[in-house]
């Protein structure tokens, strides 16, 4: 089996599932700040999927890929240290406020720019809008099939791979051939821990824009150890249309958002004394509610 | 008035039009109503002549058909294609899918064609204005795609009002199921899938497919006893499986409670497993989170058994037991015995 290129797509997402009280503002607003980022869960099993393909085919390559603030570097450290041969950063602010059609373009034009690919992994969905759109739509935009909610690769062949999807009511197992996109289902194995040996010859891995404060022993070693540089691309290195990303190129917009307040119900409280349960039993068979 | 028309897409199986996009048609109906347009819709499978009586009495105004052995089971790109063509060709003002496997997995690419907006996991649809500040300009009759955001604790309305159609994938069991009128006239238009589908577009080979009839149906179940992190073992769901037994009603869970392994996935009740609306809803040792309540609060009639006076549940139950669900639970399969008939 020739070895595959593969590019995994990983987000980094304000942790939702744990909102405290101070996560939300008065207003109702969501308070970013409050909320701790986290490996987008979906995409670590991505992730653990593209590095179980690598064990499978010596020599497959893997990239990740990021878009996301200067904070997102991480993402790519966090890949390193698990396994990945390469990553990639898309950071800049014209790329902020996009929603999922913007995104898929931004991501689109980084993957014709890596050009060389034969699967594009990516969790199913991120846990900040739950809409697992952007990986459908980055395949729509590569004109290339797309196999989503993936739970397993049952076999790799020469031109075509062989995938467990898991439905809401079952699993279909599909073939599909090379180039596709895969979207990752929670169901799958969950992603590898980090490697000691590559969080010490990773763990300076930096972007240029995180060393411009100046660290000079970093940049020493940076220049001794060229990997360690994250290569960051901007609007310009993608060769990206600026009225289709950030806002400008997002059709979805928030008009308001509103805190769920429960509706209060006038309730007759009871006790659970055989009075207060037999009385309620008998308004319910007397409304048809039971019986 | 904008007569462009609201837009559904039907998922079907075995001749069978899915539960979700009947949800649909009766949403995409009231949604038509408030705006004066048609209601049309497209559905793609195999042996589907006598389909039209199953969508007309929702009040669809066209059908597009497209009939074809290779269209089912479902895979996205044929589906895309077509739904694609008749999209571009019709223009609709609003399109729904339901956020099922399939949904989910067409809407977006669908989206990125058509170069629009499309907004996930909608559970309240409406009609409404938005002013643009920017270019000072008021947008009438917009699609409100209401959905549920960071992990359930806030509701975001999403609107689109320049890059249309404005699309959205709606939550199963959300939207009430209503026939608009039995003797609807529906104009069909067959769609020919080879003009418009390549043979590329089949690339994908499904090779094996199960899938279960689920026994479990929470969503048709009119009475729900379920249980949460409060029962405390998997033994005591037994006392719920008693009292729903006896009731003709189903079992469900939290999330606490599947999580703790009480009661089985497919049972768990919430925004992240089924939207119920039962006509009795039984809460057992649930304390009441969001993302619980989000999917039963429409329940007719809500029963809170709680050993906490102050569970957040009971603002919302009709009836507030506070005792422990041990004690309370069999009194009510007794007290149920002796006066039904």
């Amino acid at each position: 089996m020739r070895p595959l290129k593969i590019v995994v797509l990983a987000k980094q997402v304000p942790d939702t599932r744990h909102v405290g009280p101070d996560a939300m503002k008065p207003d109702g607003t969501v308070n970013r700040g409050k909320l701790a980022t986290v490996f987008n869960p979906d995409d670590l099993h991505a992730l653990e999927l593209a590095l179980n393909i690598k064990d499978r085919v010596p020599g497959t390559h893997v990239t990740i890929l990021t878009m996301g603030p200067q904070k997102a570097a991480d993402i790519i450290r966090e890949g390193y240290y698990r396994g990945v041969d390469d990553g990639i950063m898309i950071s800049d602010r014209r790329f902020g406020g996009a929603d999922t059609l913007a995104t898929s373009y931004t991501i689109v034009q980084a993957i014709k720019k890596i050009a060389d690919y034969d699967l594009i992994v990516g969790g199913r969905q991120a846990i900040d809008g739950d809409t697992a759109q952007v990986g459908p739509q980055c395949a729509d935009k590569l004109n290339i099939p797309q196999v989503t909610y993936v739970e397993e690769i049952l076999n790799i062949e020469e031109d075509k791979i062989i995938a467990r999807r898991r439905l809401e009511n079952g699993v279909e197992t599909v073939a599909a051939p090379y180039p596709c996109l895969m979207t990752v289902h929670g169901s799958s194995p969950e992603c590898r821990s980090r490697h000691a040996k590559k969080v010490m010859k990773y763990k300076y891995a930096r972007t240029k824009t995180e060393m411009r404060k100046g660290y000079p022993i970093l940049e020493e070693l940076h220049k001794k150890r060229p990997y360690l540089v994250i290569p960051e691309w901007s609007v310009e290195d993608i060769k990206a249309d600026e009225t289709k990303i950030g806002l400008a190129g997002s059709p979805t917009k928030v008009k308001s958002v509103s805190s769920i307040v429960l509706t209060a119900t006038e309730s007759k409280v009871l006790t659970d004394s055989d009075s207060d349960i037999e009385g309620m039993i008998k308004e319910l068979i007397k409304h048809h509610t039971i019986g | 008035m904008n007569m462009k028309s609201v837009f559904v897409y039907c998922e079907v199986e075995n001749q069978e039009v899915a539960e979700i996009s009947q949800e649909l048609l009766s949403a995409g109906k009231r949604l038509a109503q408030k705006l004066g347009c048609p209601l049309d819709a497209m559905i793609f499978g195999n042996d589907l002549g006598a389909i039209e009586s199953q969508i007309s009495p929702y009040g669809v105004d066209k059908l597009f058909i497209a009939d074809d052995k290779r269209l089912e089971p479902y895979t996205t790109l044929p589906h895309a294609s077509l739904a694609h063509k008749v999209l571009k060709e019709q223009e609709p003002q609003i399109v729904l899918f339901g956020a099922t496997s399939i949904g989910r997995d067409l809407a977006p690419r669908l989206a990125s064609k058509l170069n629009c907006g499309l907004t996930a996991d909608t559970t309240i649809l409406d009609i409404g204005d938005h002013f643009v500040k920017k270019e000072k300009k008021e947008y009438k009759d917009l699609l409100y795609a209401i959905r549920p955001a960071f992990g359930g604790s806030i509701m975001a309305n999403i609107i689109n009002w320049d890059m249309h159609p404005q699309m959205a994938t709606v939550r199963e069991g959300v939207m009430k199921k209503e026939v608009f009128d039995a003797n609807y006239k529906t104009e069909v238009i067959s769609i020919n899938t080879n003009d418009i589908v390549k043979d590329e577009d089949f690339v994908l080979e499904i090779i094996e497919r199960h899938i279960e009839e689920s026994e479990v149906n929470l969503k048709e179940a009119p009475i729900i006893v379920a249980g949460g992190y409060g029962v405390g073992s998997k033994e005591n769901f037994d006392l719920l499986k008693n009292l729903a037994n006896i009731l003709g009603g189903e079992v469900g869970g939290s999330r606490a409670a599947v999580d703790a392994g009480f009661i089985e996935h497919n049972r768990q009740i919430g925004q992240t497993g089924t939207t119920v609306r039962p006509k009795l809803y039984i809460a057992a040792g649930i304390s009441g989170a969001i993302q619980h309540t989000a999917g039963m609060q429409d329940a007719s009639m809500i029963i809170s058994i709680n050993n906490d006076p102050d569970a957040p549940i009971n603002d919302i139950a009709d009836y507030v037991i506070t005792g422990d669900l041990g004690v309370v639970l069999p009194k009510m399969i007794k007290y149920y015995k002796e006066n039904a008939k």
